[in-house]
């Protein structure tokens, strides 16, 4: 078993607001992300895949069918994107890095039939990031 | 769902690498000039690792001002601009950057109650990084 990290860069904004809180708790629970207007970031996308070697090509996965799926799946749907009012998901989910990282494997483990996904990695910031495996 | 959410931070501090159980000889071998009695210092990077259910309510595994505020008055007050030599936590404990992570990783284990602690990982320089997982094995 081999694992194979690609990784992406793609820019987003996002707000943190659960219309079930009231004003306050909004404020006291997300602090300046819950700005309405939104605020951004440069997301670094690290999507880890793992599998066996092929032993003619000597490739876990074909990077460029990788890179394809995540364009397609995830930048498309997200880079230069506002998350919560133009990506389906967050119209009832609050775009944090976690449930981003939950997202993005959603979008890419039905799609790829090669290789199989063993780790989503966001990094909101440089010093900030979340990994999530799927559901065991 | 779990997640693991991993925050970055940085602290300065000095320390002597010296066991009182070996002789100046076995000190000098093992340690080499991390034995140097007066000690030296590093900018130690910290990624603490925290692993819980995300709560549908904040999308959160825990509050980001939750984990700092508690890693910011436990661990870098405590830590930074220290001679590790001199704190509770090393003495009779040679300050390696093995035994940090073990330190900072009990602080959480038994401190922080927002998440549970997953790992720790600590950067003594940028060459060399020591990560620990309360002696589970590390999911990478």
């Amino acid at each position: 078993m081999v694992y194979l990290t690609r990784k992406a860069e793609f820019s987003a904004s996002h707000y943190y607001h659960n219309p079930e809180f009231t004003p306050e708790e909004n404020q006291r629970i997300f602090g300046k992300c819950n700005n309405p207007h939104g605020h951004g970031h440069n997301y670094t996308l690290e999507v880890t895949v793992k599998g066996a070697v092929d032993s003619r090509s000597g490739f876990v996965v074909d990077l460029k069918q990788l890179k394809d799926i995540m364009n397609r799946e995830v930048l498309d749907a997200m880079d230069h994107r506002f998350l919560n009012r133009e990506v389906p998901e967050f119209k009832d989910s609050i775009p944090t890095t976690e449930n981003l990282a939950i997202s993005i494997w959603r979008r890419l483990q039905p799609k790829l039939s090669v290789a199989q996904l063993h780790r989503v990695r966001v990094y909101e910031t440089p010093d900030l990031f979340v990994d999530y495996y799927g559901e065991a | 769902m779990k997640a693991y959410l991993t925050r970055r931070y940085w602290f300065s501090a000095s320390h002597r690498l010296h066991c009182e159980g070996m002789s100046e000889d076995e000190n000098q071998a093992v340690y080499g000039k991390c034995n140097n009695p007066h000690g030296h210092g590093h900018n130690y990077a910290l990624e603490v690792t925290v692993a819980g259910q995300v709560d549908p309510r904040t999308g959160m595994v825990c509050n980001l001002a939750d984990l700092d505020r508690f890693v910011q008055e436990k661990i870098l007050e405590r830590f930074g601009h220290q001679n590790l030599n001199t704190l509770s936590d090393f003495q009779g404990v040679v300050p390696t950057t093995e035994n940090l992570c073990v330190a900072v990783y009990g602080i959480l284990e038994r401190e922080f109650r927002h998440a549970g602690v997953d790992k720790i990982r600590v950067e003594e320089t940028m060459l060399n990084s020591f990560e620990y997982a309360g002696g589970r094995e590390i999911r990478y």
